[in-house]
């Protein structure tokens, strides 16, 4: 973005010089230039995948930069690992809240840290009066004798960044902190955050949020694609222009196809509710409507942790629905177990494939017969059939193009795409009626992507039914007939691909509404 | 790729190998340090090996860890840590001796009736474990531990109270009312080695067809591998915590059957005391594959049947019990170590493979 000499100005707290870090065969980050001012709120935006987390890891000395400095007040530093960036005021708020529940909050606070007398015994006189120091400056009113149990979300969270403080953090880095809580524990989070800076703190916030960004923040950097793209201030920029800085915005034509979205519906979700896993928490799904034509690929864009995964669990029957009706192909699913309902056409590209996609110390044909037990042409009673398993899983691979010496090595000698393309292999070779795929094409590489994309053009020209869930664009635009956006477990909006702009596919994706004028 | 496989098991053995060596080692300097001379004790150890007395008393000590082992196998196929294997099996040889003297049936009947009043008290002890994993979430290691407390002191207080046949004079030890010996499962040689034996052999191989060969042993390696991926397939992990729960049960419950039905045909404390923890043992060095567990049933029976030779050299035999529980520090250690080396080995090996083959073209 344009260069400001008024927002460069002040004292640098932190200023990240040329980052970059790549895993096996991944670029996470590359050529990352960060510079937050003290005593400012500075928000990181970007997609899921952009790199933020890594980014945030590497600051807080999780691991090491390939390349790059970190420079810290002024000083250049090198962390090894967390602790050293402790030591140095740098503190991490994670989204995932770390508090034992049967502790009181004054022992979550200094675990770890606790302050003793000299004969080794734990300070508490002590450490409640620091605590509560710290929490008349943040404007905390609970009583630190509470147990955490009893504690909501937003005073949990409240809990995090008192932690952190205790342990002499100057520099907070907060991951994503929003993403559990309702519109009123953000904006009182926001007050605690603002009396922080005025104490001379700094906050690095990391959101897809782009309303609360704007509101709330004094700077913003966006990230893209493994890199820092632009550094701007709310000021400068309205959220349209800060969206399509986030989601890039050269976008594919969506590729014409020949074939015609069919009649027959194959999934229809009416009316679902689905409560959250966090007790007390809003409903993961609210009053969710779906439905998926044969030969028809419906995309739901979305920033990951807005739904998407409660809702392919809630049609799996993983998960307990509060209300509304689940069918496949007509027949309603209330009431069956999963298995059943993937004998009824159901398959399921999962959203990590090595936490819920395969089995990596397990040979490959075995890795494309789980889930498929039943099949009879693959067994013979009771009995598994080793030599159809193998025959069936080198057809797999010859047809998917998984690069692999055989079908006995273990599936965690693969690289990412093949290993994609072997789970998207064993979904589709059961023949299925509607396929859910979340990100099938997430972390692997160009080539096993377009192979990807080709398996599902084609099986849709056949009559699969697709629910395609996924945050990227090119993908969602290039394959999808109809696009729902997902936001906060509700769904806000339909898009036509031929007509959708990546500044509509934003606003929508980080909670905005699109005033329609004339 | 027959090779590839003949590899894996390479490895897997040499790593067990491995582990009895180094606890060998261990125990060498264990002895020096009492002041005995390793060599000696040694010699004496493994030059028992070519007698045929010791091999027929080392199958039948190999009897029930081949059982108890299996029992420990089939939880750890699917992550499940059956500790509770001694208190499921001490249920079952009260339950066993009482329901088996009670009723009376032909020879062949009266002994299938047994061992199957054994897996049935077996499972259900072992079902209360499950039960509270499924329905609790409680973890089966701490519940299985407590429960062996509860068994062990159930039943002694059962025994005590209701079960004591009258001894005759001047016998001190009590006993329950004797089996009639149509519940005798007979011996092979002569109070040297039980048929039970072939009932042990005969657990291994069913063991292997069900955990390698079915569906269902499938979904159970599966849940054991990645129960993530096992339950988005729609194999139900809490059934399957159940079902693996109430087999080792069940094969728990025949642990103690040579010792009751091939030897002492009553029940009386401490009988076949201590082989439903062994097995946890020989399962850990043998891999949880049957072979291993056989080839390692068979090490700890050799070192018990011959630890009784090193007195008559006075060194105290309780150094096999030492190397023993040394074997199965090894084991963990060594195996971890091993698997970690092989897993990049394996991964080069495929890489380097995908690369020839694309110079190649």
């Amino acid at each position: 973005m344009s260069e400001n000499s008024e927002s460069r100005s002040g004292p640098l707290a932190v200023e990240l010089h040329g980052i970059s870090k790549s895993f096996p065969g991944v670029i996470a980050n590359h050529s990352i230039e960060l510079m937050v001012r003290s005593g400012t709120i500075h928000a990181i935006v970007g997609e899921n995948g952009a790199g933020k987390s890594t980014l945030m890891k590497t600051l807080y000395g999780m691991h090491q930069p390939d390349a790059g400095t970190i420079t810290v007040n002024g000083q250049q530093i090198q962390f090894r690992n967390p602790t050293e960036a402790i030591a140095a005021g740098i503190g991490m708020v994670h989204q995932h809240f770390m508090l034992a529940d049967n502790l009181t909050i004054i022992e979550n606070i200094i675990l770890g840290a606790e302050p003793t007398d000299n004969r080794g015994r734990i300070n508490f006189g002590a450490a409640r009066e620091r605590i509560e120091a710290l929490m008349t400056s943040l404007g905390a009113t609970f009583d630190p004798g509470t147990n955490v149990s009893e504690l909501g979300v937003g005073q949990r969270q409240r809990v995090e960044i008192l932690k952190v403080l205790y342990r002499g953090a100057k520099i907070l880095i907060l991951d994503e902190p929003t993403a559990v809580l309702v519109p009123q524990e953000v904006e009182e989070l926001f007050e605690t955050l603002k009396r922080l800076v005025l104490d001379g703190s700094t906050v690095i916030f990391i959101s897809h949020k782009l309303d609360e960004v704007l509101t709330y923040c004094d700077e913003i950097t966006v990230m893209r694609q493994g890199t820092t793209v632009a550094h701007t201030t709310p000021t400068q920029v309205d959220r349209r222009t800060l969206a399509q800085l986030m989601v890039g915005s050269d976008l594919p034509d969506p590729s014409g196809r020949e074939t015609k979205v069919g009649e027959d519906i194959r999934l229809q979700v009416l009316g679902l509710n689905v409560a959250s896993e966090i007790p007390g928490a809003k409903l993961a799904l609210q009053d969710i409507n779906v439905t998926v034509h044969s030969g028809e690929i419906v995309g739901i864009a979305g920033v990951e942790g807005n739904g998407q995964f409660e809702l392919c669990e809630a049609i799996l029957g993983l998960r307990p629905k509060l209300s509304g009706t689940i069918s496949v192909d007509g027949s309603e699913l209330s009431g069956s177990d999963t298995r059943t309902r993937r004998e009824m056409g159901l398959s399921y590209i999962a959203f990590d494939r090595h936490r819920e996609g395969l089995l990596l110390d397990a040979p490959l044909w075995e890795n494309t017969f789980l889930g498929r037990e039943e099949n009879a042409a693959l067994t013979n009673g009771p009995f598994i059939s080793r030599g159809k398993i193998e025959a069936d899983c080198r057809s797999i691979i010859k047809r998917f193009g998984v690069l692999t010496p055989s079908e006995h090595v273990p599936a965690f000698a693969l690289s990412g795409g093949n290993q994609q393309k072997l789970v998207v292999g064993r979904e589709m070779a059961s023949d299925p009626k509607i396929l859910l795929a979340a990100h099938p094409t997430r972390g692997v590489d160009v080539g096993a992507q377009a192979a990807i994309w080709d398996e599902l053009r084609h099986a849709r020209d056949n009559g699969l039914g697709v629910l395609l869930i996924s945050a990227d664009l090119e993908e969602l635009i290039g394959l999808s007939d109809r696009i729902l956006v997902m936001f906060d477990g509700h769904i806000t909006a339909e898009l036509d691909p031929n007509t959708a702009t990546p500044e509509m596919l934003g606003t929508y994706m980080t909670g905005g509404e699109i005033v329609t004028s004339l | 790729m027959k090779n590839q496989r003949l590899q894996r098991v390479l490895v897997t053995s040499a790593s067990s190998l491995l582990a009895v060596f180094v606890a060998l080692c261990i125990c060498a300097v264990i002895l020096l340090i009492t002041g005995k001379d390793p060599i000696q004790a040694y010699s004496t150890l493994f030059g028992a090996a070519g007698d045929i007395k010791v091999l027929q008393g080392t199958l039948n000590r190999a009897t029930p860890l081949m059982i108890s082992a299996a029992a420990v196998a089939i939880g750890f196929k699917m992550n499940l840590f059956n500790i509770g294997v001694e208190g499921q099996m001490r249920v079952a040889l009260l339950a066993t001796a009482v329901a088996g003297a009670a009723v009376d049936l032909p020879a062949p009947l009266h002994i299938l009736f047994c061992l199957v009043v054994a897996m049935a008290t077996g499972a259900i002890w072992a079902a209360f474990a499950g039960w509270l994993k499924v329905k609790r979430g409680v973890n089966e290691v701490i519940s299985t531990i407590m429960l062996n407390f509860v068994a062990l002191s159930l039943v002694a207080w059962a025994f005590d109270s209701f079960f004591t046949a009258d001894s005759a004079p001047g016998v001190l030890l009590v006993k329950t009312k004797e089996l009639p010996p149509s519940a005798w499962f007979p011996d092979i040689v002569d109070r040297r080695l039980n048929g039970m034996f072939f009932i042990a052999v005969l657990v291994l191989v069913l063991f292997y067809v069900l955990v390698w060969k079915t569906k269902f042993g499938f979904q159970l390696r599966a849940s054991g591998a990645n129960a993530g991926a096992a339950r988005v397939t729609g194999v139900n992990p809490k059934r399957m915590v159940m079902i693996s729960m109430l087999m080792s049960g069940a094969l728990a419950g025949l642990v103690g059957m040579r010792a009751l039905l091939g030897d002492v045909h009553a029940y009386q404390n401490n009988l076949a005391e201590q082989q439903g923890f062994n097995g946890i043992a020989v399962a850990l060095l043998g891999r949880n594959h049957p072979l291993g567990i056989f080839i390692s049933a068979l090490l700890f029976g050799y070192l018990g049947e011959a630890s009784g030779r090193l007195q008559l050299e006075d060194i105290p035999k309780e150094i096999t019990t030492i190397m023993t529980g040394i074997i199965v520090l090894a084991v963990v250690i060594i195996n971890e170590a091993v698997k970690r080396w092989d897993d990049k080995r394996i991964q080069h090996k495929a890489a380097l493979a995908l690369a020839t083959r694309v110079v190649a073209q």
